[in-house]
């Protein structure tokens, strides 16, 4: 791999630009790998990326049914935060956030992280008092994170509305070292890294069924035939139930549709994240003046990455309220992604029923934020075959035995 | 937008009418049954890609409970019937056969 660089850029010039090589190979299977990933988001490329760096085991192959990330790690509204109220979430998105701010130099290539803070509105008394909470408990688990006042929320981002007619704004969960970063640099830049190593991309490949023998995984039968491996490891977000199917085991998550949106380039108008939960919209401004919005969940199973247009509607309603500014914008592309949501709304990173079946799945609506330290904690786990601090809480087994990581009533909402 | 018809009151409801309710006809497990049962109860849902039977409510209309069956990789809806079923109806799971061969069947 040519390393990027600026005297890169200036001896490429010379050459008119020709000598650029592929960022990462599209090589056909091999017979067998020591370990398979299945699926090529931001997780299954990260969790690849940490096993070779952290664990030296480069004998790998990530498989992906369409193009590398295409699903969810495309479809999002980039936000990265750690802001999370039970310690075991916090550990693992406070791990990702701060190798999110490293990411680049450690990839070689620019994932565009930029910590330009993010703020949780407060506009019930309820909110008031459950972020106080949350900074407190963020105190304690080393995130820095502070409650503001409503005048701070202003002087941070001058077009929100703090005087609303419904919900004024009382305050917010403020926390300077969140952010943005470039989704499909992520992808792109785990890609190359991997594809670096040594380990296989595999592109349009999609995983038929999953053979073992005695209780152990043995390899996946493919569209391009079957591979052999001695560990899986399936990192597929929305799709997870229907993968474990295919391993024979059940997951609590069901996959229901997420819907983003983004409105025609405008000049710079707000250079933080902005969430409001109580309302339920969120906003923030792309590098190229996009106004970057989500909002909540449909509410019902779906696999089709769409949604229904009145939740777009409700988020937008949401925010209009919020931004007065946004009223006469127009809304340029909205699209959706399947998210698989668990019954706490916290992540699965577990071993299985199966032997050497790995499953890293239950981001639901918040997973790109995660990324880098769910592959370094899922890569722990493939190569141990235990999991290591960050993922112990995480296992699949905590529904049955009542250890729930509930941020669903932290939140109230999606996350 | 889902359309469903209530079987209650006859009214084709657009889904800003409805409340979704999720998985139908689970079976309920209390105090007495194993963890297993228990957890399946609480949190293994079905979540299938394909063929579907849930549960919705006409919340903006007569506020009945009622039972829908529904394809969730494609959005087509097969048909609706009371929230009193223990079972989908023999009539409807003829219905999806026909149009999906390849369904495994309820259960």
């Amino acid at each position: 791999m040519k390393r990027y660089s600026a005297f890169a850029i200036a001896r490429e010039a010379l050459s008119n630009h020709m000598g650029w090589e592929r960022a990462w190979a599209a090589p056909q299977p091999k017979a067998s790998y020591d370990a398979i990933i299945i699926g090529a988001g931001g997780h299954g490329l990260a969790t690849a990326y940490y096993l070779g760096k952290n664990f030296g085991i480069t004998n790998v192959a990530i498989l992906e049914k369409g193009w590398l990330g295409g699903g969810n790690t495309g479809r999002n509204t980039t936000i990265i935060r750690s802001n999370y109220l039970q310690d075991s979430s916090a550990a693992i998105y406070e791990k990702a956030r701060s190798l999110y701010e490293t990411l680049s130099q450690d990839l070689n290539y620019n994932a565009m992280f930029s910590p330009r803070g993010v703020m949780m509105l407060a506009q019930t008394h309820h909110e008031v008092r459950g972020y106080q909470r949350t900074a407190h408990a963020n105190a304690l688990q080393g995130v820095v994170t502070e409650f503001i006042s409503p005048q701070r929320v202003k002087e941070l981002c001058p077009i929100l509305n703090i005087d609303g007619p419904r919900y004024p704004v009382l305050g917010a969960l403020w926390q300077a070292r969140g952010g943005t970063g470039r989704h499909d640099a992520v992808a792109w830049g785990y890609a190359r890294a991997c594809s670096a190593m040594g380990m296989d991309i595999i592109q349009n490949c999609e995983v038929k069924g999953i053979t073992s023998a005695n209780g152990v995984v043995t390899g996946v039968e493919t569209t391009k035939g079957y591979i052999g491996t001695k560990k899986i490891g399936i990192v597929v977000a929305g799709h997870s139930g229907q993968v474990a199917d295919m391993a024979g085991f059940r997951l609590p998550v069901e996959a229901v549709a997420l819907q983003a949106l983004v409105s025609e380039p405008i000049k710079p108008c707000m250079d933080v994240v902005v969430m409001a939960n109580t309302v339920h919209g969120y906003m923030s401004q792309s590098d190229k003046g996009e106004m970057v919005i989500g909002g909540g969940t449909d509410g019902f199973n779906n696999f089709t990455q769409r949604g229904s247009f009145h939740h777009i509607e409700e988020t937008l309603r949401a925010l209009i309220e919020t931004f007065p500014i946004i009223s006469r914008l127009k809304m340029l592309r909205q699209w959706g992604g399947i998210v698989d949501m668990t019954g706490d709304r916290s992540p699965i990173i577990s071993k299985t029923p199966v032997g050497n079946c790995f499953i890293n799945c239950g981001w639901g609506t918040g997973g790109f934020k995660a990324i880098p330290g769910s592959g370094w904690a899922m890569a722990e786990l493939m190569a141990k075959g235990e999991p290591g601090p960050l993922a112990a809480e995480f296992d699949m087994w905590r529904f049955k035995e009542g250890r729930f990581i509930d941020e669903s009533v932290a939140a109230g909402v999606a996350h | 937008m889902l359309t469903l018809e209530c079987p209650y009151c006859g009214v084709m409801a657009d889904e800003t009418e409805l409340s979704p309710g999720y998985e139908a006809h689970l079976k309920r497990y209390g105090p007495g049954s194993s963890d297993e049962e228990f957890e399946a109860y609480m949190f293994a849902r079905k979540n299938p890609k394909g063929v579907h039977f849930e549960r919705w409510r006409h919340a903006y209309g007569c506020g009945k409970w009622f039972l829908a069956a529904r394809d969730t990789a494609t959005l087509e809806v097969f048909g609706t019937y009371p929230a009193q079923s223990s079972a989908p109806p023999q009539e409807l799971q003829d219905k999806i056969k026909a149009k999906r061969p390849d369904w495994k069947g309820y259960k």
